[in-house]
């Protein structure tokens, strides 16, 4: 097909341990990408959490578009584009509601939640016109893991299961922290915009490398002895799942001191109606396990991380410009866990957050670096000496190593090239 | 009614008023200077420091806001700052704000609430950014002095997305 050749020969920017600059800046290679990636494959949406009630709604997005996550009439999950099929009008101008239909206040055409037209002002100027002609625009595929609801902008493709591949561990063993395996994105979302563009929070997700530069000075404020687990003494493990989904697995570590809640900073006895819940939905042996390992670290690409704590949705809007929507992760049926959460995360992440405030710094520096014309390549070889496989056959490295950064590469390359 | 009785009152609220004023302009140059021990200094023991997100009506014990910080916390934010490794900060955000509208709205016992509108001038390296925000607090007078109980923050553009904020605000 003519129109997607690609314009730039992405093979020669693209190496397996070095990738060209202009893969940052270049705004015909955000265009591209936009085609190749965010309108084609699987994107993350929202959570069903998101829209508990029939008629609930909440604006989402999948890259600069807008997109109404709907809890429709019919009590299925609708994802529809927000503008109206009559003269282009932005249809809805609200984040979140509850209705059972959408009027544009332009012509005061009127959609149903489900998306088809249901009536149309002055009847009478459209005698003949087929009404099913004009229903809202929707994302045709729609796939819902454990309430992860993705978009696909692609009519056919691989299956959200295929996709997810062995990252669809990750978001099970982030359940298992739920008493009833249950997540609810109640506490809002934090939004934080980035003058950089979005690989640049895509590689750094699960880059073990920099937190005891980076954020050393509230390791050090804190006292925490968070910055051990990404010391050259680590046993953590970056991994590359595939597919572009990265992981920096820290369950050697908590394994390695066995006590349960270690990986939020506390134990089971500050906790005591959490471990109880726990122990009676898993068993006492189940929980405890559960308990140690703790919340996975992972990023699916190209948008979602699920940050111990946190849940991240990465939004670019332009080459140089990326939203990073944040909010606490709450488990059902955890209320103690839950106010802990909401209090760390507001600690740690956001505009003014300890820790991704300097995250964000960098990023917006590593897009400023970027632009400087020599040398034009970026350096992916940490670890590559010691890069492994682990039994399910996923490569795995060192804490500090660049598997995730180069997995991502070789998934963004299949991509763009395919 | 006892025309001499309203003078002292009137004199007393002026008074309070220019107390108030000069404590708040007090505040903003510590903070433009990022003055930061005087700053902190400023709070009493049981301060919260809130920036709201999303709103300003919000529930900050069940929904995120940009701050949510305890007294201790509040330790936390400038002890990081002084660090000299909170990167954000390094180099410093140039920082000028303006106070206005400044309005005392009730009084009881030692507290004073006032509100006041802040418009701040932020130069770093990513650019300029201005900031307007709708700002209350809770004074409370201690031992004659007045410190800082509460200050609530709400940025006008609070439900959009926005750039880190990561001065003294």
């Amino acid at each position: 097909m003519n129109d997607m050749s690609p314009v730039r020969d992405y093979r020669r920017l693209i190496e397996p341990t070095r990738v060209h600059s202009a893969l940052y800046y270049d705004p015909q290679v955000f265009q591209e990408e936009l085609s190749r990636i965010w309108y084609r494959g699987w994107v993350y949406v929202g959570h069903v959490s998101e829209v508990p009630n029939r008629n609930d709604y909440v604006t989402k997005s999948i890259g600069p578009t807008p997109v109404l996550m709907v809890h429709d009439r019919r009590g299925d999950i609708s994802l529809l584009l927000n503008k109206c099929p009559h003269r282009g009008n932005q249809l809805c101008a609200y984040s979140q509601g509850n209705r059972t239909s959408f009027t544009c206040p332009y012509h005061s055409w009127t959609f149903a939640n489900s998306g088809e037209l249901i009536g149309y002002a002055y009847a009478d100027g459209y005698q003949g016109a087929d009404k099913s002609q004009f229903a809202l625009g929707r994302v045709p595929r729609i796939g819902i893991y454990r309430g992860f609801v993705f978009g696909s902008f692609a009519e056919d493709g691989p299956s959200l299961d295929d996709y997810l591949g062995g990252a669809k561990a990750s978001i099970d063993q982030l359940l298992d922290n739920s008493p009833e395996g249950e997540l609810e994105l109640t506490a809002g979302f934090l939004q934080h915009r980035t003058k950089a563009n979005w690989k640049f929070m895509l590689e750094n997700e699960t880059d073990g490398y920099h937190p005891a530069f980076v954020h050393g000075s509230i390791f050090q404020v804190a006292e925490s002895g968070i910055g051990n687990l990404y010391s050259p003494a680590s046993t953590a493990l970056t991994r590359d799942f595939g597919n572009g989904h990265t992981e920096f697995d820290l369950r050697p570590e908590w394994r390695r001191s066995a006590k349960p809640l270690q990986w939020f900073g506390t134990d089971a006895e500050r906790l005591p109606g959490y471990a109880a819940a726990m122990t009676a939905a898993y068993g006492a042996e189940r929980a405890r396990q559960i308990m140690i390992d703790g919340s996975p670290h992972t990023m699916i690409f190209p948008n979602l991380f699920i940050a111990e704590i946190q849940l991240f949705v990465l939004q670019p809007v332009a080459v140089d410009e990326t939203i990073q929507h944040v909010t606490a992760l709450q488990f059902k049926g955890a209320p103690e866990l839950n106010r802990r959460l909401r209090q760390q995360t507001m600690g740690s992440v956001g505009p003014a957050g300890f820790l991704l405030a300097d995250d964000t710094e960098m990023y917006e520096r590593n897009h400023r670096g970027a632009l400087i014309r020599d040398p034009e390549w970026v350096t992916l070889i940490r670890g590559l000496h010691r890069e492994g496989r682990d039994a399910d056959g996923f490569r795995i490295g060192h804490a500090t190593d660049e598997v995730p950064q180069r997995g991502i590469w070789r998934h963004y390359l299949d991509l763009m090239t395919s | 009614m006892n025309a001499q009785i309203d003078a002292a009152a009137v004199a007393a609220r002026e008074g309070l008023h220019r107390l108030v004023e000069q404590f708040l302009f007090k505040e903003a140059r510590l903070q433009d200077t990022h003055a930061y021990d005087e700053w902190e200094a400023l709070w009493t023991d049981d301060g919260i420091y809130w920036v709201p997100a999303n709103g300003h009506d919000t529930d900050p014990e069940r929904t995120m806001s940009f701050i949510y910080d305890n007294r201790s916390r509040i330790g936390i934010r400038i002890d990081q700052l002084k660090t000299g490794r909170r990167h954000t900060q390094t180099p410093r955000s140039e920082l000028a704000r303006v106070l206005s509208n400044i309005e005392i709205v009730s009084q009881s016992g030692d507290e004073i609430e006032v509100r006041a509108n802040a418009v701040v001038f932020e130069d770093n390296l990513r650019g300029e950014t201005v900031w307007a925000t709708r700002n209350e607090y809770r004074l409370r007078l201690v031992d004659g002095a007045l410190k800082m109980a509460r200050k609530k923050v709400g940025l006008v553009n609070n439900h959009k997305p926005i750039f880190t904020l990561s001065f003294l605000v």
